[in-house]
């Protein structure tokens, strides 16, 4: 235990605080390379977009501007006081909508593309790890060879192509789903059958587009892991031994190929969700990715640190997650 | 070069579609500099006209020809690419030789800032620096900066080739010689190494261009130069689809996926070649 402890555990913290430790300098550098003043650029772009505030207002506004990019006191005090406001889960307030906290904003979005994200992903991992696991094992197959191809085709193409593809597809050419939205406008989501149907239905092309990429990916992995496993030994011993072939295929092949698969799922996290965002563009979903474009569009600069800053930690924190329940697969790193 | 390149058409499949679409796209990009139409410039054609033997992608509500504003889109993002793998293969070579090489304390230190890089996010920083710098930065800008964050799976991969090569004799006899660390890293291990960073080349293309998608989409490249990006943000500023102006969209998606499919089939192709081992398996040795 305490060998796991040394050698397992410490490590992926240590790791764990040296991605927020870097997210986070990289989020507090960045406003500093800016040439010109932030703050006054800040509050003029605010004035030019045509809101009105009051002379009060403004003060405020520039007091939590100042704030915010943190430009209070010496290089070091600022980097400190950055952190500091860190640790309270104070993003400061959003200038768009100002003066709600920007970390009420990321709340309010983040279900929606969690809820999109989880359910995606592990539908796109499941099918695509088992799938893959087959089409190396029934080599000649027909539908693995579709597949592979299929896989192949959509593997190297980024999300948001994939998103417009299924769009004219499916929303216009033959208009079966919803162009965008999470729910019809100007109703508000209760509790009932017909609010869980219609989430249903809006969320239903933005999941494909996630789905077809990721299952794509996990599948080409997979394929390529086991078709070394199957020549192996133990699996031409079982093979002779006459044990059912479905048998093989899941105590045999993929429990030995799903290690390096969740390492993967761990380390491509963070372009998962990357790829998460720019698909709620298209789907005009109501999550971080969407908060994240109309941020851009409002000149929202707080808005848009906030939902960076958020989106490090939270991905870390998930990768972090998989790492600690690693050792309940592998047996290996339990008893090191 | 000319015969592999002779061989690889006739025996994989792969690299000659591969050839086939990155032969298209070049010709596609070299077009562009005789494009009767300049691409900073509306109102060239009539508005809104569906594809025809006139107008070969239709035109758009700026009234441009998409089938020229698109020549200058491939080639824009082609030389994007190339700006980004340029500058991260630079970073990725220099951390995974050294961290190979080196092996101890410099080697923990630089991987696990590599992994961090690995794990982090990419896109919300990209979109915050780049929504800092907007319409300061032009392509090359932007191509370094993606740089700066494209390097880490790669040195990763270059510093496990490092690690076996520094267990065979010729580095030790180099050593012995008293050959400096800087010469046998460049002169003896670089060479090793750069077949796989020529593969990794084309796969940091395709991600940087995949990126600049998403930030063209997001409106924060430079929306006046023509990119596959900033094709897609004009035709949703415009509401393309609602007003059923599908060419517009389908423009971009058709290039990018006949230019993504072309680089990818062509680094699975290097990556088989350069590995003869997959090669063997598939003649069925």
């Amino acid at each position: 235990m305490r060998n796991f402890i040394l050698r397992y555990l410490l490590p992926r913290l240590g790791q764990y605080l040296v991605v927020i430790f870097l997210g986070v300098t990289i989020t507090y550098i960045i406003p500093r390379l800016s040439p010109s003043d932030p703050v006054e650029r800040q509050v003029a772009e605010i004035m030019v977009s045509g809101a009105h505030f009051g002379p009060e207002a403004i003060a405020h506004m520039r007091d939590a501007l100042t704030d915010m990019y943190g430009l209070r006191g010496s290089p070091i005090e600022q980097y400190l006081a950055f952190w500091a406001r860190m640790f309270q889960g104070d993003l400061g307030p959003s200038l768009s909508r100002f003066p709600t906290p920007v970390i009420s904003l990321i709340a309010r979005a983040l279900p929606w593309t969690l809820g999109l994200l989880i359910t995606a992903v592990m539908i796109s991992w499941v099918i695509g790890n088992i799938l893959g696991a087959y089409a190396s094992y029934y080599e000649k197959s027909g539908i693995m060879k579709v597949i592979d191809v299929a896989s192949q085709a959509v593997r190297p193409i980024p999300y948001y192509i994939v998103a417009v593809i299924f769009l004219i597809v499916f929303a216009y050419f033959f208009p079966i789903f919803p162009a965008g939205g999470a729910y019809p406008v100007g109703r508000r989501i209760e509790m009932s059958i017909w609010a869980v149907q219609t989430i249903l239905r809006h969320s239903a092309l933005p999941a494909l587009s996630l789905v077809t990429v990721g299952m794509g990916a996990w599948f080409i992995g997979m394929k390529s892991l086991t078709s070394n496993i199957i020549s192996e030994d133990y699996v031409v011993y079982a093979e002779v031994t006459g044990l059912p072939q479905r048998k093989i295929l899941y105590g045999y092949i993929m429990p030995n190929a799903l290690l390096p698969q969740v390492t993967g799922l761990a380390l491509n996290l963070g372009m998962i969700f990357s790829g998460a965002l720019i698909l709620e563009v298209v789907f005009v979903y109501p999550g971080m990715g969407m908060l994240t474009y109309q941020a851009v569009l409002a000149n929202d600069y707080s808005l848009i640190m906030g939902i960076a800053i958020f989106s490090i930690v939270g991905v870390a924190t998930a990768v972090l997650i998989l790492d600690l329940i690693y050792p309940l697969f592998d047996p290996r790193v339990r008893h090191q | 070069m000319l015969k592999v390149i002779r061989d690889l058409l006739r025996y994989d499949g792969r690299f000659r579609v591969a050839f086939i679409f990155l032969l298209a796209t070049f010709i596609m990009s070299a077009i562009s500099y005789v494009s009767p139409q300049d691409p900073g410039r509306t109102f060239q054609v009539p508005l809104d006209r569906s594809p025809s033997l006139q107008y070969p992608f239709g035109t758009n509500s700026r009234g441009q020809d998409v089938f020229w504003w698109m020549t200058f889109a491939v080639r824009n993002s082609l030389y994007l690419g190339l700006i980004t793998a340029a500058v991260s293969r630079v970073i990725a070579i220099f951390v995974g030789l050294t961290a190979g090489y080196r092996g101890g304390y410099v080697d923990r230190i630089l991987m696990s800032v590599n992994d961090s890089f690995v794990v982090m996010p990419v896109l919300p920083l990209l979109i915050l620096l780049s929504f800092l710098f907007r319409g300061r930065m032009g392509l090359t800008g932007l191509g370094v900066l993606m740089g700066l964050f494209g390097w880490p799976w790669d040195a990763r991969l270059i510093r496990s080739q490092v690690l076996s090569l520094k267990e065979r004799s010729f580095t030790r006899t180099a050593q012995y010689c008293g050959a400096k660390d800087f010469h046998i890293t460049i002169f003896e291990h670089l060479p090793f190494v750069l077949p796989i960073v020529f593969a990794t080349t084309i796969n940091n293309m395709i991600w940087s261009i995949g990126m600049e998608v998403t930030l063209g989409v997001l409106g924060l490249s430079n929306v006046t130069l023509p990119t596959i990006g900033t094709t897609i943000y004009w035709a949703n500023a415009h509401q393309a689809m609602v007003a059923g102006i599908w060419w517009w969209l389908m423009a971009p998606v058709v290039v990018s996926v006949v230019m993504f499919l072309g680089l990818y089939l062509l680094s699975q192709s290097v990556n088989e070649y350069i590995d003869p081992r997959t090669r063997l398996r598939r003649i069925g040795a």
